[in-house]
């Protein structure tokens, strides 16, 4: 198939034979991470901005990796870096940028809808890189992709996304992506951190996790937002543990083939026990590393670049 | 040249017992006569009003002009400007300028500055509270006798219901109404958009419609507890339709206001995060879309008001949670609200009320309309025009209308301001 989407901006846009395309690339791009010199020219000459107005270990450098592997110029432009500090517009500092040719822009920001906003008011390519509480496509696509990995078919399969699904982009875009898959998903936390509106996704809730857990063949766990909740909608995180976070007392009661997920950071000890984390069950370590994969070949995609 | 001669126009003011096709004349800035085959003089301007509508000119209860404070979104001039240009004679233009219209001095300065620059009636809306903080009443008596015909905190809900008391005692002894912007500050918090299915999956911060509801239940309570006034602005939800129709039972004096995007948008109108929909209070699902327009339909809501607030596109073209609350609306709302007219939920005899008499009742003002002798404050309309609304062509400073290109029907083709045409489409 031709791969002809000039933005990655939302899992929606995204079908299922548009997945499965990018995972077909994202294949050819994962024997190189084990080569002894990581790198193809496949972008040389291409720029690739790292645009990021909030704060990210994970992604930023997966994205910096993937770009830098593929042969890119990646720059990294962090907020306090950059002249939104100083007042500046979003679009403004956007155009400024695009005034020096980047060929991707791949875009973090706290405002739902940055990055389309971007794409509306600009040439270069824009990847959304998480905004607000929107989406986080390609976080969506390393965990599918993990997922396959370890369970063959996604359709078919119970996922379960634990935690603050209000605030999480990570859940929107595994939600879509997961349905368009046509795995089940539950979504499971307090009630006050699961909109009543959030069925519109096709999913299951529950506010019990040990009653169901049970069912489920992977469980992703979020993390506990604290820089993004106002008022707290739970009382203290040790209840929140109590009833949400995944120990090993609560797995007994899985299915035995179940695997861990989680997007990190992760608070050992609020939503995943130390133990449960670094289990042979749990993907954390996985998720990072196909994270670059997927990467390389999204920017691979978007920037048309040359035979491998 | 400040004469002319209307013919063969219908001329419409069921309150006064007006629907004939006749000839009017102005002269001297009032109607010096209604009748059939009035023959021209030598300096009057004769205007062909066949097939066209003659109305009295509409009044807006609920127009931010921006001036003072913000003279880059809109000022007097160009707000006037849009107003008369959507047939409008007389707008009453809130307080959130900068400074805040909350004492005297600055009911004063706008009316001088109307005075020299506005195209029609300007009357100003004072302050609740000293620059709108919620903390303390700000001097209502004054800010009456220099020409403030209501009190308002739009924008902001008085959170403090002792205080919130206090005013509407206060305005009650000095025979003023409060017009409420009604959305409880902590229930909204953060909240961009219509908490729903779309601000789910725009992964926005709803603002829930009982963050409204709370807060018009309350200040009904406070009405029934002072006796005041209480007109409801841009009422958004089936809650507060309810809750003010229940009140009207009761027999309380209670009144409420629509504006046309809550009755012709929904809050699907924010996907995409197209900030030009982007409102305070926000445009809600259909089921409050319909409440509202049955709330019109029964005269619960009394008032079409257009909550006209013009923003700049560095308050718009940026992220919606952070782009400005807000659209244009004075040259659109007759257009939006005649599809009522057309969709048979309103008549045209309610719908001119709604933008004619009532609103005067509101702000207990007298009204003249279409009358020999009266100021000749009037619109004419072309009901069967279709025409496409182009914000490009505003006279308004801001451009942020979510109604940009759209096909409407019905079109105000000119409007005299006290005899004055103030607004001529040719």
């Amino acid at each position: 198939m031709a791969f002809d989407f000039p933005h990655i901006l939302s899992m929606s846009n995204l079908s299922r034979e548009a997945m499965e395309f990018i995972f077909e690339t994202t294949d050819r791009f994962r024997e190189i991470a084990g080569r002894p010199i990581k790198k193809v020219p496949a972008l040389r000459g291409k720029t690739v901005i790292n645009l990021f107005f909030e704060n990210s270990t994970r992604t930023r450098t997966s994205f910096e990796i993937a770009g830098k592997r593929l042969s890119a110029d990646v720059i990294n432009i962090s907020k306090s870096a950059s002249s939104a500090s100083k007042g500046e517009s979003l679009v403004d500092t956007a155009k400024n940028l695009e005034a020096m040719s980047p060929d991707i822009l791949v875009v973090r920001h706290g405002s739902a809808g940055a990055p389309l906003l971007l794409s509306k008011m600009l040439k270069a390519r824009i990847i959304n890189a998480g905004d607000g509480a929107h989406e986080h496509p390609t976080q969506a696509l390393l965990d599918l992709l993990t997922i396959r990995d370890h369970k063959k078919n996604i359709a078919g399969l119970h996922v379960a996304i634990v935690g603050d699904i209000a605030h999480s982009r990570v859940a929107r875009s595994n939600m879509i992506a997961l349905r368009t898959f046509g795995a089940k998903v539950t979504v499971v936390g307090p009630k006050s951190l699961i909109p009543q509106e959030i069925k519109s996704f096709g999913v299951g809730v529950s506010y019990d996790l040990a009653k169901c857990i049970d069912q489920f063949d992977v469980i992703m766990m979020l993390r506990i937002q604290n820089e993004r909740l106002g008022l707290t909608p739970f009382p203290s995180l040790r209840e929140y543990s109590n009833f949400y976070g995944l120990n090993l007392n609560l797995l007994k009661c899985a299915k035995p083939d179940v695997v861990i997920m989680h997007p990190g950071p992760v608070n050992r000890g609020v939503e995943v026990a130390p133990e449960v984390a670094d289990a042979p069950y749990s993907l954390i370590l996985d998720q990072v590393k196909n994270g670059v994969a997927v990467r390389m070949a999204l920017l691979y995609l978007l920037g048309g670049g040359e035979n491998l | 040249m400040n004469h002319y001669l209307i013919k063969n126009v219908r001329i419409f003011d069921p309150e006064n017992h007006l629907d004939q096709v006749g000839d009017l004349r102005i002269s001297d800035g009032v109607i010096a006569e209604i009748g059939q085959n009035l023959n021209a003089n030598s300096k009057e301007t004769q205007i062909d009003g066949q097939d066209k509508i003659l109305f009295p000119g509409f009044v807006d209860l609920h127009t931010h002009l921006r001036e003072p404070g913000f003279e880059y979104k809109e000022s007097i001039a160009t707000g006037t400007q849009a107003a008369a240009a959507g047939g409008f004679t007389t707008i009453c233009c809130m307080a959130n300028t900068e400074p805040v219209n909350d004492n005297a001095a600055i009911t004063r300065y706008i009316l001088e500055k109307a005075q020299a620059a506005a195209a029609i009636e300007v009357w100003p809306i004072g302050a609740i509270t000293q620059g709108l903080a919620g903390e303390k009443l700000a001097e209502i008596g004054e800010m009456k006798s220099a020409g403030c015909v209501g009190i308002s905190d739009d924008g902001m809900t008085v959170m403090n219901s002792e205080l919130m008391r206090m005013g509407m005692d206060y305005a009650k002894g000095f025979e003023i109404p409060v017009i409420t912007h009604s959305i409880d500050a902590n229930l909204s918090r953060n909240g961009s958009m219509h908490e729903g299915q779309v601000s789910c999956e725009l992964g926005l911060k709803g603002v829930p419609a009982e963050a409204e509801d709370i807060i018009v239940a309350r200040d009904i309570y406070l009405s029934q507890l002072t006796g005041c006034h209480l007109h409801v602005a841009h009422v958004s939800t089936a809650g507060s339709v309810e809750l003010i129709r229940q009140a009207k039972q009761k027999g309380l004096v209670v009144t409420g206001e629509a504006a046309p995007h809550h009755f012709t948008l929904t809050d699907e109108a924010c996907r995409e995060y197209a900030t030009h929909a982007k409102m305070c209070p926000p445009l809600r699902s259909e089921e409050h879309r319909q409440a509202v327009i049955a709330g019109l339909s029964d005269g619960t809501l009394d008032v079409i008001a257009t909550d006209h607030a013009p923003h700049a596109t560095i308050d718009k073209e940026i992220e919606f949670d952070k782009a400005a609350f807000g659209i244009t609306g004075l040259e659109t709302a007759f257009a939006l609200s005649y599809a009522l007219v057309l969709e048979k939920k309103l008549s045209l005899a309610d719908l001119l009320k709604k933008l004619t008499v009532n609103p005067l009742k509101v702000l207990a003002k007298k009204y003249m309309g279409i009358q020999k002798s009266a100021p000749a404050n009037l619109a004419l309309v072309d009901l069967n025009k279709q025409w496409k609304y182009q914000v490009s062509e505003s006279f308004s400073k801001s451009r942020n209308s979510p109604f940009d290109g759209w096909d409407l029907q019905g079109q105000v083709l000119m409007t005299w301001y006290q005899g004055k045409r103030v607004f001529d489409r040719e």
